[in-house]
């Protein structure tokens, strides 16, 4: 390192008595020898020669590339933008339409710079020159940065804000960089704007963080109506299909990335449904987005749909697809204004499409089978009854059979499951270091972990790794020939109905609401689960049909609530004056 | 109304204030409700990041492989937790290298497809790992050599480890380097025993004696030093005292050994430990020590472990012994031997009881016996002398039943259950020996009414 700038300091090292001094990157002296750092910085020697005046200039969050770190310039933004980039490459080699990257996302993230005056604005908070120019650099397989300057232009306006510093000049060897750092205080960055982006609070400003960039890519599927739902992203995610744990490596190696770039974009959690379901309607309405195009009976993110495809991954009868369509009539889930999103509207609420769907099955089983742990049990004797004695027929649907097996598939599943994320390799074989004192020690740690992990494999024998499937909407296959498992599709609900004049009617005329009081204070959530309250049979389905969505049960449960609301308008307002525990269907 | 209202409020408040002066002036003082607060406080505040969970999860996975002895598997999960060295969490990636050498180790001792030099490299990277981990691991390896019997490997990598040095070690390092060079010293014992056991079978007057003899001469030398330092330490480092004792005495230096045992025994830095003080007395016995000096040594172990077998001969010391305070501790050596379960058939204990239970009987220090038996008379009768117990030490052995029957006797007087089982049994060669028993218990019994 910067050894001959570190020359004219002759003291003795106080841990190892030994004269050589390198300088680190916040120009400070350290002994090369025993990395004992010394709190004596370099421009308090030579601070003669230095002119304040110009300190104060510079130091404006600019810094000069040290010569062993030759990067490029580059701002946090960037960054973002390359994640995104990759991400909608990834999506599109999932087969959505080349649009969503090239028009919308595109479109989102412009919309997105400029209402956080990161660029398209008179007023950006860095050089907007600067940034054009590492764009076509390093984007120039795609049509982004030529339309990034294109667009400065066309955008209105925005309010314009303090004189800041528009385009500065720094000759590359300006001899007091070091000054500037050290005012910086021991925190440095790979990028540009890295110690200020990540000290940066400015109100009513959207940050992005990296998973925010799934919220942006959500959007756009979304905007596009594409066959991906939430869970869907983020289960892709998980499986490694889209970028974004360590997605930083996919920068070039020109980009550097160290210090605070670190806690911006490393990352150490998978996507979380809740999170990214917020900070996506919080995106939506920090850049102003005009009401979705709307979501009609023909789109996939219509629960007549949804619920048609969870049917089949949750393998129950094709049978229950006319219930739910009733239900979801009945309740005006299915309204092109109840599905479409709009984030002008008052109520800045959009559908969580995979959950309601998935809570909207819970309630057509709750109406056919009461789900008490008892009457389920009764119809299945039935049914295995009927099964027995009719073998050529088409077979009722047995609850009992399908939980036993629905039961061992899931059990089985979340064991893969969870011995994969225990073997998921989390870090990456690029390492971010804090500072250049501690680079050394982490790419030597990382080697030492490579060797290691070598020799471990090594005992592991080499079974072929098939396992690995190409990416699905489907978790399941009941079809699939030469397995063991039932697959229910084709069973008949003939034995929970019965004839009554020309229509048949459930069997079952009794309900129980899995919410009976909504919370109405504004702690915001509506409803709680406390699973023991349930019946086992509930707490079953509620436990795989949100694993299926990677959920948490009490976000199926409140959805369930909320249709049961829906559904029971009349029992609710009733309620309110007497409260009684289960309540018969009107059906 | 009202009044007594608050007045009933008033109560409970005063007594709480009480309890918390109370507890503030107290000495020592705690909450023990507030640490299990702060302890969910912890673990309930932050959000744990997945990394944490799923390595966790993984951890727990390999930990359930070994316990099933699924190395294949184990090995497998290890590839992907040996992350946790790289842990942002600075205070897990320094605990990372301690686990995953224990797990490694023990996943390549047992894999089928693991050898020597997989493991040698294994050890030889987590050795680099981290500063503090060299000499821990550097032992472990020279163990896990051993275990393999490969005595010159392990010796290099002692060898290696005993040079190491980083910086200003910190004391728990010191410690190491000295056990590292005891571990050498006790190789060399090894070596040097071998040889002494060679020695023995040739004949002095050989060509070879001399030579072989100078060999030892030289290692002892050696070794002395590597044990010095860790037994200096306090610890309990038995093997390594016994070995080096031994190699002293060979070479006539009773006074070094002295020396070491009685510093090993004796020093109030080390933790308390019987055989620091068998060593001792063994070698004091060996010397021809005086009575006094045995007597001292064993009082210690007959504070710590009142059941040794030695407490036999501490017995013995004490009956020659001339004080009668001596003669007194005699008597409660032998109660404080068959107060436990392991010493109940033992009949020399037994013997000896009875002998002495009537030798004192007839000095007339019935009070002794009093004393002893106070404590003990509650639980005695059930524990030994039960009509069970009779029985079946009559069928199994009749002469320690005899010895039994007469301590019963003596202290239960002549009707009691066990002594009446025995004395009634027939039985030809005993038959005189229960008669003099019998002529006892009814002479010196201490439940007999004082003339």
């Amino acid at each position: 390192m910067d050894l001959e700038e570190a020359k004219e300091f002759r003291e003795r090292c106080s841990q190892c008595a030994a004269v050589s001094w390198g300088l680190t990157d916040e120009g400070k002296y350290y002994c090369t020898s025993c990395h004992n750092v010394t709190e004596i910085s370099k421009e308090v020697i030579s601070t003669a020669a230095i002119p304040n005046t110009k300190i104060n200039a510079i130091n404006r969050g600019l810094k000069k590339k040290r010569k062993f770190e030759k990067g490029w310039d580059w701002y946090v933004c960037e960054g973002f933008q390359y994640i995104l980039y990759h991400q909608a490459e990834a999506l599109k080699t999932l087969g959505v339409g080349p649009e969503l990257k090239d028009e919308v996302l595109h479109n989102f993230w412009k919309r997105y710079l400029q209402k956080s005056k990161q660029a398209y604005c008179k007023n950006p908070v860095h050089t907007t020159r600067r940034k054009a120019k590492v764009l076509e650099d390093n984007l120039c397989h795609s049509d982004w940065a030529s339309e990034l300057e294109l667009l400065s232009e066309a955008d209105g306006p925005l309010e314009s804000g303090t004189e800041v510093q528009s385009d500065f000049e720094i000759p590359t060897h300006f001899p007091i960089t070091k000054a500037a750092q050290s005012e910086a205080a021991s925190v440095c960055s790979g990028s540009l704007d890295g110690v200020e982006y990540s000290e940066r609070k400015e109100k009513g400003i959207v940050k992005m963080t990296v998973p925010r960039t799934l919220a942006f890519c959500y959007l756009s599927l979304l905007w596009q109506r594409e066959t991906i739902t939430l869970s869907d992203l983020l289960r892709f995610v998980e499986e490694g299909h889209i970028p974004y744990i360590n997605a930083f490596q996919l920068f070039p190696e020109e980009m550097k990335l160290y210090g605070r770039d670190k806690g911006i974009f490393a990352i150490e959690s998978w996507p979380n449904y809740e999170e990214i379901y917020k900070s996506m309607i919080e995106i939506a309405t920090f850049l102003d987005l005009p009401r979705f195009p709307e979501v009609t009976e023909g789109c996939y993110l219509h629960p007549n749909i949804l619920c048609m495809k969870y049917l089949l991954e949750v393998n129950l009868p094709d049978e229950m697809h006319g219930l739910t369509c009733q239900v979801v009539k009945m309740t005006g889930i299915g309204e092109v204004d109840f599905l479409t999103f709009d984030p002008i509207a008052k109520m800045k609420k959009t559908v969580k499409y995979d959950v309601q769907a998935l809570a909207v099955i819970v309630v057509v089983l709750k109406l056919l089978f009461l789900l008490d742990d008892n009457l389920e049990w009764s119809y299945s004797d039935l049914a295995e009854a009927y099964n027995e004695e009719h073998k050529k027929d088409k077979p009722w649907f047995d609850f009992r059979k399908w939980y036993q097996i629905m039961k061992k598939t899931f059990d089985e599943k979340k064991q893969k499951w969870e011995e994969a994320r225990a073997k998921y390799v989390w870090k990456s074989e690029r390492p971010l270091y804090h500072s250049h004192i501690d680079k050394p020690v982490v790419y030597k740690r990382r080697e030492m972990v490579v060797n290691l992990q070598k020799q471990f494999s090594m005992l592991v024998d080499p079974t072929p790794v098939v396992e690995k499937k190409g990416p699905s909407s489907f978790q399941f296959n009941w079809t699939e020939e030469g397995t063991d498992r039932t697959c229910f599709h084709g069973h008949s609900l003939q034995g929970v109905f019965i004839k009554k004049g020309h229509s048949l009617i459930t069997k079952n005329s009794l309900y129980w609401l899995s919410t009976q009081k909504f919370c109405k204070s504004y702690c915001k959530h509506v409803t709680t689960y406390e699973e023991s309250n349930f019946s086992l049979s509930y707490q079953f389905i509620l436990n795989i049909f949100s694993f299926l969505l990677r959920i948490k049960t009490s976000v199926l449960h409140e959805e369930v609530s909320l249709i049961e609301k829906k559904l029971f308008k009349k029992k609710y307002s009733e309620a309110k004056k007497n409260s009684s525990g289960s309540k018969k269907v009107r059906r | 109304m009202g009044l007594d209202f608050s007045e009933e409020l008033r109560k409970p408040v005063t007594e709480d204030e009480q309890m918390e002066t109370s507890m503030l002036s107290a000495k020592g003082m705690h909450f023990p409700w507030l640490q299990k607060q702060l302890e969910t406080v912890v673990t309930g505040g932050k959000k744990k990041k997945d990394f944490a969970q799923t390595t966790r999860t993984c951890l727990s996975f390999i930990q359930d492989a070994l316990l099933k002895h699924q190395w294949q598997q184990a090995a497998e999960y290890m590839h992907s937790y040996l992350q946790t060295l790289e842990d942002w969490d600075s205070y897990k990636k320094q605990a990372a290298p301690e686990i995953i050498w224990k797990l490694g180790s023990e996943i390549l001792f047992y894999h089928p497809k693991s050898n020597m030099e997989t493991f040698n490299t294994f050890a030889d990277r987590m050795k680099n790992i981290g500063v503090l981990n060299y000499l821990k691991i550097s032992l472990q390896h020279a163990l896990y050599l051993l275990h393999h019997g490969m005595l010159e490997e392990a010796n290099r990598t002692l060898s290696q480890a005993e040079t190491w040095r980083y910086g200003e070690k910190s004391s728990s390092q010191e410690i190491l380097i000295n056990l590292v060079q005891a571990y050498k010293g006790l190789l060399e014992y090894y070596a040097w025993s071998k040889k002494k056991m060679e020695l023995s079978k040739i004949d002095e007057d050989d060509y070879a004696f001399t030579t072989k003899s100078r060999n030892m001469l030289s290692q002892s030398w050696k070794t002395s030093v590597n044990f010095c330092a860790l037994i200096k330490t306090p610890g309990v480092w038995d093997l390594f005292v016994k070995s080096y004792v031994e190699m002293l005495e060979f070479y006539g230096d009773q006074d070094g050994a002295r020396e070491v045992l009685t510093n090993y025994a004796y020093d109030e830095k080390f933790p308390s430990n019987p055989n620091a003080h068998i060593y001792l007395y063994n070698f004091l016995k060996r010397e021809k020590a005086p009575r006094a000096k045995l007597i001292s040594v064993l009082k210690i172990l007959y504070d710590i472990v009142p059941s040794h077998t030695l407490m036999l001969e501490f017995h013995m010391l004490l009956r020659k012994s001339e004080k009668e305070e001596h003669h007194k501790l005699g008597l409660a050596v032998l109660f404080g031997v068959l107060d436990f379960a392991g010493c109940t058939k033992n009949i020399t204990a037994w013997t000896y009881l009875a002998k002495y239970l009537k030798q004192i009987l007839m000095v007339n220090h019935l009070s002794w016996v009093q004393e002893e038996w106070k404590s003990r008379k509650n639980w005695w009768p059930t524990f030994h002398f039960s009509h069970f117990w009779a029985k079946s030490d009559w069928k199994e052995d009749s002469d320690l039943a005899c010895e039994k029957a007469l301590v019963a006797g003596l202290l239960l007087g002549k009707g009691y259950r066990y002594f009446r089982y025995i004395s009634k049994q027939d039985h030809e060669i005993l038959r005189k020996k229960i008669k003099r028993m019998k002529k006892s218990v009814k002479k010196y019994s201490i439940t007999n009414p004082v003339v």
